[in-house]
């Protein structure tokens, strides 16, 4: 497994060689803008899309309403648990992206939260002082390398994405996500498949609780729900990708001065 | 008194008088959401809530011209008659739309945090909309039109870096693309949203 990990970072570094030659935080930026991300499956998107609904309505929105129920506590360190166990696959996209700094500080964040905060479950890692976590992904790292998103697609089940994201993600079924390999991956004798397929549905789960009002609102209130998600996802996917905190690096201006000049 | 003096004492008098007017963008984001949150603690009845929310967002978001940014470059193909309905239909639906988003809110608790000054024209308010047992810390952000310093309007709300004005715009550019940009198509959407 550890060989084809290193055969697919080798081969993805080949791959990314040329569109890294002309990247710069511009391009990325322009490249990202979510008007540039064509919709070229428009009419499978909204199908799938109305599927993912159907299914939200049948299984994720009684879960999330139970889950949320919990007390907080349990909530936040269920939530610590599922970011801490992400590590595994931001500390090496921390490397492909050139962030050496960040892949050290998750990785002490990583070790502290494990053994002194309980799996996980305890974030001692904030409470020491370490800088706020941002999670990385195979996708994010092929797009600072300067590859384009591609078309806007929507997955059944796990929802928008694009096709660079959705392709970069093979990454973690062939060594890229060290939580599948002692999982699904490998025969272990102390992890089976179902913890991997379970931490991926409370994570499912965990997303739908916490932005459960928002979700609900957006739906009461949108023209165009699946327009609504597509644009928020792809304007998130686009600051997580420049990891800026400021709206201000990411939007264009120009039609804001086009009304002013009106 | 010479009239060197009566002019310096008109002049100095005038200055304080532009500053007396002038509101900065931090207070009157504080002001707005304070105003907001006392009628959603308010023991009275959602409509009632709806319609005084109606009455602060006409005041304070500037609903033309979050208007024309929504309809992105279609605004250019649009004779006056169809301009004078959009605006019409566009404050029913924003209005509608930003008034029942906002009344689900119990109580939301809101503190401006700091303020960047984009420009003569804009500046972003930070504020951060405290977490609950409910749901977590929400960053948002406030685009003021500054214009006017003496009437700052509110142009979009950026929550955890994004953008409703945004959202809302590829919104009405999704329906205008599958209808052909047939604005009617538009309209129709927008006075259905209102009238439900």
């Amino acid at each position: 497994m550890f060989r084809n990990f290193i055969i697919t970072l080798i081969a993805f570094i080949f791959l990314t060689q040329n569109a890294n030659a002309g990247s710069s935080g511009e391009l990325i930026l322009k490249k990202n803008q979510p008007t540039e991300v064509k919709d070229c499956f428009e009419k499978i998107n909204r199908a799938t899309f109305a599927f993912n609904q159907a299914l939200d309505g049948i299984i994720f929105k009684p879960v999330a309403t139970a889950y949320r129920v919990l007390p907080s506590p349990v909530k936040t360190g269920v939530s610590n648990s599922l970011n801490n166990l992400s590590n595994v696959i931001t500390i090496p996209n921390n490397i492909l992206q050139g962030e050496f700094k960040k892949a050290g500080v998750n990785s002490g964040r990583f070790i502290i939260n494990t053994t002194i905060g309980i799996l996980g479950f305890i974030d001692v890692a904030e409470h020491l002082g370490f800088p706020e976590y941002e999670k990385e992904d195979y996708g994010q790292s092929l797009a600072t390398m300067g590859v384009g998103p591609g078309c806007y697609i929507v997955l059944p089940v796990l929802g928008p994405s694009t096709v660079r994201d959705a392709s970069a993600s093979i990454a973690n079924f062939i060594g890229g996500d060290a939580w599948y390999n002692v999982t699904a991956g490998n025969d272990t004798r102390y992890f089976s498949d179902f913890d991997y397929y379970a931490s991926k549905a409370t994570a499912g789960v965990d997303f739908r609780a916490k932005n459960f009002d928002a979700i609900e609102n957006l739906k009461t209130n949108s023209i165009d729900f699946y327009a609504s998600v597509k644009s928020l996802y792809l304007q998130d996917r686009q600051q997580k990708i420049l990891n800026v905190n400021k709206i201000i690096e990411t939007q264009n201006d120009s039609d804001w001065e086009e009304i002013d000049n009106q | 008194m010479s009239i060197k003096k009566i002019f310096f004492i008109f002049f100095l008098s005038f200055l304080a008088f532009n500053n007396s007017y002038s509101i900065e963008p931090d207070v009157f984001v504080q002001s707005t959401v304070n105003r907001a949150s006392a009628i959603l603690s308010k023991n009275i009845s959602k409509e009632e809530k709806i319609n005084e929310l109606k009455l602060i967002a006409k005041e304070t978001v500037d609903i033309k011209g979050v208007g024309f940014y929504s309809l992105g470059a279609a605004r250019k193909n649009l004779n006056e008659e169809q301009k004078k309905k959009y605006i019409e239909l566009f404050e029913n639906y924003f209005l509608k739309s930003f008034s029942s988003r906002l009344s689900e809110y119990t109580n939301p608790e809101i503190d401006v945090k700091n303020k960047e000054v984009l420009n003569k024209n804009y500046t972003i308010v930070n504020s951060i909309l405290i977490g609950t047992s409910e749901r977590p810390e929400v960053k948002i952000d406030w685009r003021i039109y500054t214009k006017n310093p003496n009437n700052p309007l509110i142009r979009d709300l950026i929550i955890e870096g994004l953008s409703l004005a945004r959202t809302q715009k590829e919104e009405f550019t999704s329906i205008l693309n599958t209808n052909d940009g047939d604005i009617n198509s538009l309209f129709k959407v927008l006075d259905e949203f209102s009238k439900n």
